[in-house]
């Protein structure tokens, strides 16, 4: 049973605004903090781990009292026996990676540490030094050193932003997996819908430190990231006139693409402007693709 | 070459590495505190370790020297326990370099502290470990440079220290005639042999510690 009502003073950058925040559920569950940078998501799981006060509160773990203001107490972080994973990854440079995770146990375990590196697919790699590593690797040696202690509660600070598509998407797998085979509860901090989706049981929507939505995933983003329509902002690149139509190129993204434009369309828009390229989604074609990206 | 005295070197290195060693273990706690804490007298502590940079070796001398003679608080204590004045004495040239090269240690120290990315502390506390434990397996392993750079940096400033050393140690043949000291003293009764070799001595330890420190954070730089 984990319960959490924090209520926080923050400084934002279009001025100062409240953090409140409150959730109960039972253990064992994926929950998603999802919303924009800046909304209070990391801070939240901050909180729960200690690293940061809050004005007001209560947090209890497993009939556990982390946090009471009223009653202050307030356990330290280091006997709250969390499991944090860092967007930065915070793997110690001076120790190896079987370095790292026995760092991580009270009681140094060297077989269940390797248990857990074999599980991660790092078993190869114990001996290394973090920065002989890739940035996916990094992470897996996060993820394994936070679960090495047997935490009560992973917390997961926008864990894959700084990973590129491919490796993001074996590392979503990745903690999935743990996260049933440990019997974890998980608080992930994201701002990628797809990411959301994927992973969490219950997802909570934060802006501004107020709480939007809470729901299963499908349900937030019923209406907002998910809809028939596709849309994309580009840049005109070019407009050539063909016959009686124009083609305009239009950069989207990292791509290029051509479309076909009267007379009527292209009178107001010209090379540089900023447009919305939208069609209805009737029948898109899906294809499975490769992981890594073209 | 054969009458040379050596005794000035061997005053001068022990006067170094107790120096070294003593200002170490008190510039740890004091860069930990001014690199972490945010209380609001840190500047004025701050201002205090920097002073001996700026005034004259002189003005804390003659300081020092008030302080540590037999009238002095510090020299009167020292007499009562020990027997002798803390002025012109071994100890007395220690606790002067204490003072005189504390910001030698503790600048470095502070930015070491300070480089040490805030995530890898917070890690640690997360994974259970008391500060104590943080700062010995975590802080410090990652911080070797400036560690190098403190401690060489007060190690040569030490020996290399002149005017305070003069007015708080005098002249003293085994006691307190250091290097410095010593190629004053030759050249004053015109010895210029001695001040050669004194010198020349001193410019290749001064060089060989510099080039230590720099070859070894080159190393740490990758």
């Amino acid at each position: 049973m984990i319960f959490i009502d924090i209520e926080k003073k923050l400084i934002g950058a279009e001025g100062d605004f409240n953090l409140k925040f409150s959730f109960s559920s039972e253990k064992n569950v994926f929950l998603s903090l999802f919303g924009k940078s800046g909304s209070g998501k990391t801070t939240i799981l901050r909180i729960i781990a200690g690293l940061e006060k809050a004005d007001r509160g209560k947090i209890i773990i497993n009939n556990k009292v982390w946090l009471d203001t009223e009653k202050k107490i307030d356990i330290p972080p280091q006997k709250r026996n969390v499991g944090f994973v860092f967007q930065n990854y915070a793997l110690f440079p001076n120790m190896t990676v079987l370095g790292n995770i026995l760092f991580a146990m009270d009681k140094k375990d060297k077989e269940k540490a390797l248990e857990i590196l074999k599980e991660v697919e790092l078993l190869a790699l114990k001996d290394r030094y973090p920065n002989t590593l890739s940035g996916g690797q990094q992470q897996r040696v996060a993820l394994a050193r936070a679960i090495a202690r047997n935490p009560e509660v992973l917390l997961l600070d926008e864990p894959l932003s700084a990973l590129d598509f491919s490796v993001r998407f074996k590392l979503q797998d990745l903690i999935k997996e743990l996260h049933k085979k440990f019997n974890l509860t998980t608080v992930l901090v994201s701002h990628e819908p797809q990411e959301v989706i994927k992973l969490s049981d219950i997802v909570i929507h934060i802006e501004n430190g107020k709480v939007l939505k809470v729901g299963k995933p499908l349900e937030i983003f019923k209406n907002k990231e998910i809809s028939a329509k596709f849309s994309f902002f580009g840049y005109i690149v070019d407009i050539k006139k063909v016959d009686i139509l124009y083609l305009a190129v239009i950069n989207i993204g990292t791509d290029i693409v051509e479309v076909a434009l009267t007379e009527e369309d292209v009178k107001d828009i010209k090379v540089g402007d900023r447009v919305l390229v939208a069609s209805k989604a009737f029948n898109p074609i899906i294809k499975k693709a490769p992981l890594r990206e073209p | 070459m054969g009458n040379i005295d050596f005794t000035p070197f061997i005053l001068s290195l022990k006067l170094g590495i107790v120096t070294t060693v003593l200002l170490f273990f008190m510039g740890i706690p004091l860069g930990y505190f001014i690199a972490y804490s945010r209380i609001r007298f840190k500047s004025i502590l701050e201002a205090l370790i920097a002073l001996p940079l700026v005034l004259p070796p002189t003005v804390l001398g003659f300081y020092l020297l008030l302080l540590f003679n037999k009238r002095g608080v510090l020299g009167d204590l020292w007499e009562k326990i020990t027997g002798h004045q803390l002025a012109f004495h071994f100890e007395g040239l220690v606790a002067a370099s204490l003072i005189f090269s504390l910001p030698f240690m503790v600048h470095p120290l502070i930015s070491g502290f300070k480089s040490v990315d805030k995530s890898l502390i917070e890690a640690s506390y997360t994974l259970g470990k008391t500060k104590l434990q943080t700062l010995l397996k975590v802080i410090l392993p990652n911080m070797k440079p400036s560690i190098v750079t403190g401690i060489v940096l007060t190690f040569a400033h030490t020996i290399g220290e002149f005017g305070v050393v003069l007015m708080v140690g005098g002249n003293i043949e085994g006691e307190t005639k250091v290097v410095s000291i010593a190629i004053y003293d030759a050249v004053e009764s015109l010895d210029y042999t001695s001040a050669h070799i004194y010198s020349a001595i001193l410019i290749a330890i001064s060089f060989f510690t510099l080039l230590i420190v720099y070859i070894f954070n080159k190393k740490f730089e990758v």
